[in-house]
């Protein structure tokens, strides 16, 4: 019987087959209730925890612009979530007439059941993971993909001209960052030698932040686009295009597409943790797993402290500037970055690996791959500054400020201007 | 019946259902969900075979981009969305004939095929983990002696597909 | 290998079940008093003028190309990065060959305009 401390999950599923086989249960359905156990507790664990979640959000966010977040309903505004789920609750849902019933009331579903299928293969800790599956990384591509179609269903379902608009622009924004994120999760794939989570998690001796530096800022930029959080919100302009996609919901309807968002931000910041930080790695983690759990914690919201200073910091991008920013900075970057990664990597290993001893040629390595991306950062900021020419230019200069009561100019002074005063005309 | 069979039927029939769900729905775009439907009951096959791989790459792909590009494409080429296209044309007799006979031969060809058989082949059963099999693919794919070749014919194939797109749509563009 | 699919399997139908019992009991919460202006179209607060159509641009359809070439790429090369340790210097340029292939077809959808929003 292995330890609990040792091997929670483990310790769990044998506690729970040796109770369910003294109560007569034939092993197929034992070994079937037990998968859906598992299946059942990791999304409404995921689900509970969004409540924390969106406070702490908040509180953050409001803290950025300078005041409090919400602080009246219980001790720091705890029980704000609560409150907002009651009200969400019990508000009306109007269906809209001419709605199409079937897509429009999956979108929000799949809004939130497409981030919760990422959950499934994110490795908590040691043996802590819903399952580990050798395909684990491709997985959560797929999940991200079913989002978009979600999107595209809110859209055309709610016979709203501006919810179509809204769904065509962020799934075209969609679909284009996922290239440069897909690419860019080729790095710790290629590094660690396997498409597993836990086992690229297991092959981080060196936190791949460390060896690719470049491609976890690429992945960072893309999972905030893919998320539609700030500066990439375009498609839900909170004051501007009436929240896009989401027009026509209400109730709980919109509460899920709120609810997917927030989670999926944390989903990201973790596949993040796990893929460039090293997941639950840690010290004492093989002793006693549950710390995995904290350390992976820790290390997203470290991450996710960075997406909400994103929110609160950036203004928003216009739609082209977006996709140009993709489709001419961040896709190529990736590419070049699985090059010059691959390349350099491999010659090392063929020219020197042969000579050192395996801790050395990781440190070389490491050490090679930091200077190369340092080198192709330095490049890549040097290129935009040269060839991103800024939008704005000043028409006219300064013009004299007119003072009250002295309406008689000078003659000779051909300066005076005849209009009221603007300021220096820019033109965008 | 082993449970294996039971999964494979349900997923099998729901997938041929959803099919003629596709041809026969009244609205174009629910023609299109019952696609994605589709697609999702063959990734649910292709589980079944214990090919973890192509189950994702499905998802991937083909919900993921082609889904998504044919909703697009439908989009693109309705003004109305809420209309109901005609359902059939004149050809559907002669039409439904050839369908029968190429199920038909297929079925029966395979029937025939030694290989071919309900119990797992001995490939099945001495394959090697999936993280095995997914780096001998990846391996497969740049040996030499493998399928270099084809490898690199798919990169041009689909460089091929990219240009000839944008050439004919920048060409209707302007 | 098996179970792990039947357990994403059910975690899929759970995962989408979850929020549907949600959005059930929120109906059975919720009010219900649908009236004609309650339930018209949104539009900014005016009458809807025309039916429900909008002019689907081209470009739309051109992002969604591009990006179908490139993630096909990208599962192409995830068996490729999978067997990285395992590759020789030789089999690793085969495999940025076939990325470098398609980077032309990138650039030619730069120079073509294809990628421009407008």
């Amino acid at each position: 019987m292995p330890n609990f401390w040792t091997d929670p999950i483990g310790f769990l599923t044998q506690w729970l087959t040796a109770l369910l086989i003294g109560w007569g249960v034939a092993p197929e359905v034992v070994n079937f209730s037990l998968s859906l156990l598992g299946a059942i507790v990791l999304p409404l664990m995921a689900m509970l925890f969004v409540i924390f979640l969106i406070w702490y959000e908040r509180k953050l966010y409001g803290r950025m612009q300078d005041r409090l977040g919400p602080n009246r309903v219980g001790p720091w505004g705890i029980f704000q979530t609560f409150a907002d789920m009651g009200k969400i609750f019990t508000k009306e849902v109007i269906t809209p007439t001419g709605v199409d019933l079937v897509p429009y009331n999956l979108a929000p579903i799949l809004a939130v059941g497409s981030v919760l299928m990422a959950w499934s293969v994110m490795p908590l800790s040691v043996n802590i993971v819903g399952v580990n599956l050798s395909v684990g990384l491709l997985l959560v591509i797929a999940a991200g993909g079913f989002g978009e179609l979600g999107i595209m269903m809110a859209g055309w379902g709610s016979n709203n001209k501006y919810a179509l608009l809204g769904g065509f622009r962020a799934v075209a924004l969609l679909i284009s960052y996922e290239i440069p994120m897909v690419i860019a999760m080729l790095i710790p794939a290629m590094l660690a030698g396997s498409l597993n989570l836990t086992e690229i998690v297991a092959n981080q001796d060196v936190p791949f932040i460390l060896m690719a530096p470049v491609a976890a800022l690429i992945f960072f930029i893309t999972q905030v686009a893919e998320t539609a959080r700030a500066p990439f919100d375009l498609t839900e302009a909170e004051s501007e295009i009436v929240a896009g996609v989401n027009i026509e919901y209400s109730g709980l309807k919109f509460g899920m597409f709120y609810v997917g968002e927030f989670l999926h931000a944390f989903t990201a910041s973790m596949l993040f943790a796990t893929l460039f930080l090293g997941g639950y790695r840690g010290p004492f983690v093989e002793q006693f797993p549950l710390i995995g759990i904290v350390y992976l914690l820790i290390k997203t919201f470290f991450v996710y402290f960075f997406s909400i200073l994103f929110r609160g910091g950036l203004p928003r991008f216009r739609i082209d500037q977006m996709l140009n920013l993709n489709w001419k900075i961040l896709a190529p970057l990736s590419l070049a970055m699985v090059f010059i990664t691959a390349l350099v990597d491999k010659t090392a290993v063929q020219l020197i690996g042969g000579q050192l001893d395996s801790t050395m040629l990781l440190v070389v390595r490491t050490v090679l791959l930091l200077a190369v991306n340092g080198v192709v950062f330095w490049v890549v900021t040097r290129l935009m500054e040269i060839n991103i020419k800024p939008a704005r230019r000043v028409v006219s200069g300064a013009r004299p400020v007119a003072t009250p009561g002295v309406s008689q100019q000078s003659p000779e002074d051909p300066q005076v201007p005849q209009e009221p005063q603007v300021p220096g005309e820019v033109s965008a | 019946m082993a449970p294996l069979q039971i999964v494979f039927l349900i997923l099998g029939l729901a997938t041929i259902i959803s099919a003629v769900m596709v041809v026969t729905a009244r609205r174009i775009m629910h023609a299109a969900l019952w696609l994605v439907l589709t697609l999702l009951g063959v990734a649910a096959l292709f589980a079944t075979l214990e090919n973890g791989f192509f189950t994702a790459v499905q998802v991937v792909v083909y919900v993921g981009a082609i889904a998504i590009l044919i909703i697009f494409a439908v989009m693109l080429t309705r003004r109305d969305l809420q209309d109901t296209p005609q359902q059939s044309n004149p050809n559907s007799g002669i039409v439904a004939v050839i369908a029968l006979a190429v199920t038909g031969g297929l079925i029966y060809g395979l029937s025939t095929w030694q290989n071919f058989s309900a119990s797992r082949s001995a490939m099945m059963t001495n394959a090697a983990a999936e993280g095995e099999r997914i780096v001998d693919l990846g391996l497969a794919l740049v040996s030499p002696d493998a399928f270099a070749i084809p490898f690199e014919v798919a990169s041009v194939l689909l460089i091929g597909a990219l240009i000839g797109a944008i050439y004919v749509a920048s060409g209707q563009r302007e | 290998m098996l179970d792990h699919w039947l357990y994403i399997g059910l975690f899929f139908v759970v995962a989408m079940l979850l929020p549907g019992a949600a959005i059930f009991i929120a109906s059975i919460l919720a009010p219900k008093k649908p009236t004609p202006l309650k339930n018209s179209t949104y539009e900014c607060g005016i009458e809807t003028v025309g039916e429900s159509r909008i002019q689907f641009r081209a470009q739309y359809y051109i992002f969604a190309l591009v990006f179908l070439v490139f993630d096909v790429e990208a599962v192409f090369l995830f068996p490729w990065a999978a067997a990285y340790n395992q590759l020789t210097l030789f089999m690793v340029v085969e495999g940025l060959i076939f990325a470098l292939i398609l980077i032309g077809g990138l650039v030619y959808a730069w120079k073509k305009g294809a990628l421009e929003w407008k």
